[in-house]
C-alpha cells in the first residue's frame, strides 16, 4: 500500500459518517424541518449499536439497533415539533443534550468493551483497478451504503413525484396544504429518515471507525453534518463533495504535521472550517442570493383551525 | 414533599456547619468526601482514574467515609457544582481538572472550614492544596522502550495541544529514546483535542502511514493505541491500562494512580492533621505507575525495569543537566543537577534532535 492510498483510505473512513448523517438531515430539511438534534441522535446510534453488537455479538444487529435508536429519537422530536408545533431550534437543541446524556447511560455498562474490525467487502474485478480499486471497492458495507444513499436520495428528490411533493412541502407548507398534500405525514417520515441516518452514522463511528464506546465520542460530528447541509446548498451531489472535502482537510492536516511541513497545527485544524466558509461565500456569489434554503425551513406548520 | 426535602437539606447544612466550626482541626469519626470530574467516569482515562481513587477511599475507611461525585462538569460551570458539594456537608472536596482552579479558589475562600484539593493547578490557600503527578518520568521509560524496539528508527507521538505539560512529555519521551538510540527520529502530531476518539485515531494512522512503528500518546482515548494494534505496530497506554483495547500492541501504560494520595488525604482529615500543601509526586510517590511490561524482548524489559528503579531511587532524572535545546545551546540548569520543577512545568522548547517546530 502506497502512502497515497493509505491517506485516501483514511479520508474515506473520516468522510463516511459525516456524509451519512448529513444526507438524512438534508432530506429532513428539504421537507421544511430543521432538526438540530443530529449530534444527540448520532450519539444514541453509537451507544445502542455498540451495546447491541456486543450483547448479541453481531455487527448486523448492532447496525439495526443504531438505526432504530436514531429513528426513535427523531420520532420524539417529531412528536414535539409536528404534534405540538413547538419551536424547532429549541427542540432540536434539547434533543442533542438529551441524546448525549441518555447515550452515556445506555453505554455505561459497555465502556471498555471492544469489537473486532468489520471485515471489508471485496467487490471482485473492480477492486483490482489500480489506485481507485482498493479505495472504493474493498471497503466496508457502510461506505457502499453511503454512496448508494447519495444516489438514491438525489434521484428521489429530483426525479420522483414523491420527492417533488416533499420539496414543495419544504418550500411552502401553506400552499402545499391548500393543494391537499399531507404536510405532517411527509414531514414525519422525513424526520424519521433523518434520525435513522444519524443513527447509522453513529453505528459507523462505534463499530467501524473507533470500535469502542465512550461517552461523547461523536465529538461534534453531528454539528459538522448540519453545516455540510448548508455548505451543499441542500443538494445531495454537493453534499458528497463537501463531506469528502471536510474529511480530506481533517486527515491531510494530520499528515502535514507528521511530515513536518512546519505549519502551525492550530491553523491546520481550522482548515476544514475555513473551507466551509469559503465554499459558502463562493456559492452565494454565484447565485447572488441566499442559496437553496427551503422556504419553510424551521417554521412550524399549524393546520387550519 | 418538596418542602420536607428542602427542610431536610437546610437541617443538614446547619448541622454540617455547626460540626465544622466545632471540630476545627480535630479528629472526626465520619466525613463526606466530594469529587468534581471534568469528563465522564466512563472515559477510561483521566476521570476514570480519579474515580478509582474515590473508590479506594470508600474501601479504605468502610463506614467512616461516604463519597459523592459529579461527572462531566464543564469548566465554565464548575463553581456551581463545587459550591453545591460545599453546601451539602462535604468535609473534603477534590476538583480534578486544571480549569477548575479559579472556581475552586473562590469557593474555598467562602467555606474556610472545608478542605479543598485541586489537581494540576498552582493556586493554594490555607484550606486549598494542590497536587499533580510527574508523568514525564513514565514517558522517559516508554521512550527508552520505543528507542530500543523501533525497526523503522522513527517513533511517533500523538499530542493533545502544544502546552508545557505535553511538550515536557514529548521531550522526556524523546530523551529516553535518544539515550538508547542516538539517531532515532520522532514525528509529532497534535490532534488539538483531549478527547475525540475518531480524530485521535486518524492522527495515529497518519503517523503510522508515515513510517512510525512506536506510538506514544498524550490524548485520552484508546483510539491511537488501537490503531497501532490494527497495523501490527506498538504503542503505550495513557492514563489507564489500555491492554484490553490493544492486547498485542501495548508495551506498557503510564497509569495515573491517585489512590494512595486520596486515601492519605482522607485519612489526614479524619485524623485532623490535614495541611495545605503542594504535592508533585512521580514514580517514587506511586502516583505514576507503569503497567506490566509486555510484548517485548527480555533485555528491553530489563532495561525498562532498571530505569524505573533508578527513577524511583532518585538516581535518574529525565531532565538531568545538560539538557540541550534545538539550537544546540544548553538550557540553563536552575535545579539541583537537573532542570527545576518550574522549568519543567513551563517547558516551551523541544530538545536537540527533534526536527519539528512547536506550533505557535
Amino acid at each position: 500500500m502506497t502512502i497515497l492510498e493509505a491517506i485516501l483510505l483514511t479520508i474515506v473512513t473520516a468522510s463516511t459518517p459525516l456524509l451519512i448523517a448529513a444526507l438524512g438531515e438534508l432530506v429532513t430539511e428539504r421537507s421544511g424541518v430543521l432538526n438540530l438534534g443530529v449530534e444527540g441522535m448520532m450519539a444514541m446510534g453509537a451507544a445502542c449499536s455498540f451495546a447491541a453488537a456486543v450483547t448479541f455479538d453481531s455487527t448486523l444487529l448492532g447496525v439495526a439497533a443504531g438505526i432504530v435508536a436514531g429513528a426513535l429519537m427523531s420520532a420524539l422530536f417529531a412528536l414535539v415539533v409536528l404534534g405540538f408545533a413547538a419551536n424547532q431550534v429549541g427542540s432540536g437543541l434539547a434533543l442533542t443534550i438529551f441524546g448525549l446524556g441518555l447515550s452515556g447511560l445506555i453505554g455505561a455498562p459497555f465502556v471498555g468493551a471492544r469489537r473486532d474490525p468489520v471485515p471489508p467487502i471485496d467487490v471482485p474485478i473492480l477492486s483490482d483497478i489500480p489506485y481507485i480499486g482498493r479505495l472504493f471497492f474493498e471497503q466496508d458495507l457502510f461506505v457502499y451504503a453511503s454512496f448508494a444513499l447519495t444516489i438514491i436520495i438525489a434521484v428521489y428528490l429530483m426525479r420522483t413525484r414523491s420527492g417533488l411533493t416533499l420539496r414543495s412541502i419544504g418550500e411552502n407548507h401553506t400552499s402545499a396544504n391548500a393543494l391537499g398534500l399531507p404536510v405532517l405525514k411527509v414531514r414525519f417520515l422525513a424526520i424519521l429518515f433523518g434520525g435513522a441516518c444519524a443513527g447509522l452514522a453513529g453505528a459507523y463511528l462505534a463499530l467501524v471507525y473507533t470500535r469502542f464506546w465512550s461517552p461523547g465520542m461523536t465529538a461534534g460530528r453531528g454539528w459538522i453534518a448540519l453545516a455540510l447541509v448548508v455548505f451543499a446548498a441542500w443538494r445531495p451531489g454537493w453534499l458528497l463533495i463537501g463531506a469528502y472535502i471536510f474529511g480530506a482537510a481533517t486527515v491531510l492536516q494530520l499528515h502535514a504535521q507528521a511530515a513536518q511541513f512546519g505549519l502551525p497545527s492550530q491553523v491546520l485544524s481550522a482548515v476544514p472550517y475555513v473551507a466551509t466558509i469559503v465554499a459558502l461565500l463562493l456559492l452565494s456569489i454565484r447565485h447572488g442570493r441566499a442559496i437553496g434554503a427551503p422556504g419553510s425551513l424551521g417554521s412550524p406548520f399549524v393546520p387550519d383551525r | 414533599m418538596f418542602s420536607r426535602k428542602l427542610f431536610g437539606a437546610l437541617a443538614g447544612v446547619t448541622v454540617a456547619a455547626l460540626s465544622a466550626t466545632g471540630a476545627l482541626a480535630q479528629a472526626k469519626d465520619k466525613i463526606k468526601v466530594g469529587f468534581i470530574y471534568v469528563g465522564p467516569v466512563g472515559d477510561h482515562g483521566w476521570s476514570y482514574q480519579h474515580d478509582q481513587g474515590r473508590q479506594a477511599i470508600e474501601k479504605a475507611f468502610p463506614g467512616k467515609v461516604t463519597t459523592t461525585f459529579v461527572e462531566s462538569v464543564p469548566e465554565a460551570d464548575s463553581e456551581r457544582a463545587i459550591e453545591q458539594l460545599a453546601r451539602t456537608g462535604h468535609d473534603l472536596i477534590f476538583t480534578t481538572s486544571f480549569g477548575f482552579m479559579e472556581p475552586t479558589l473562590k469557593v474555598a475562600k467562602k467555606y474556610p472550614n472545608i478542605k479543598f484539593e485541586h489537581a494540576t493547578g498552582f493556586k493554594r490557600a490555607p484550606n486549598l492544596s494542590t497536587y499533580a503527578a510527574k508523568f514525564h518520568e513514565g514517558r522517559y521509560i516508554i521512550g527508552q522502550i520505543a528507542g530500543k524496539m523501533t525497526k523503522s528508527n522513527t517513533i511517533g507521538y500523538v499530542g493533545a495541544f502544544p502546552i508545557p505539560e505535553v511538550i515536557a512529555g514529548i521531550n522526556a519521551f524523546y530523551l529516553g529514546a535518544q539515550s538508547v538510540n542516538p539517531n532515532v527520529k520522532i514525528k509529532i502530531v497534535f490532534a488539538n483535542t483531549w478527547y475525540d476518539p475518531a480524530k485521535e485515531g486518524d492522527a495515529a494512522k497518519a503517523l503510522l502511514d508515515q513510517g512510525v512503528d512506536m506510538l506514544a500518546q498524550h490524548t485520552d482515548s484508546p483510539a491511537p493505541i488501537q490503531a497501532a494494534e490494527a497495523r501490527g505496530k506498538f504503542g503505550f497506554g495513557q492514563a489507564s491500562d489500555m491492554e484490553r483495547f490493544a492486547p498485542k500492541a501495548q508495551l506498557t501504560a503510564i497509569v495515573d494512580n491517585w489512590n494512595d494520595y486520596y486515601v492519605a488525604r482522607a485519612k489526614a482529615v479524619l485524623d485532623g492533621t490535614w495541611k495545605s500543601e503542594d504535592t508533585w509526586g512521580g514514580i517514587n510517590a506511586h502516583m505514576v505507575v507503569m503497567s506490566p511490561y509486555k510484548n517485548m524482548p527480555d533485555d528491553v524489559k530489563k532495561l525498562a525495569q532498571d530505569t524505573e528503579a533508578a527513577i524511583k531511587a532518585g538516581t535518574l532524572n529525565p531532565f538531568k543537566c545538560p539538557v540541550v535545546g534545538q539550537d544546540g545551546k544548553e538550557i540553563e540548569c536552575k535545579g539541583n543537577g537537573a532542570l527545576s520543577d518550574e522549568q519543567v512545568l513551563g517547558m516551551n522548547f523541544y530538545v536537540k534532535g527533534i526536527e519539528d517546530k512547536i506550533p505557535q
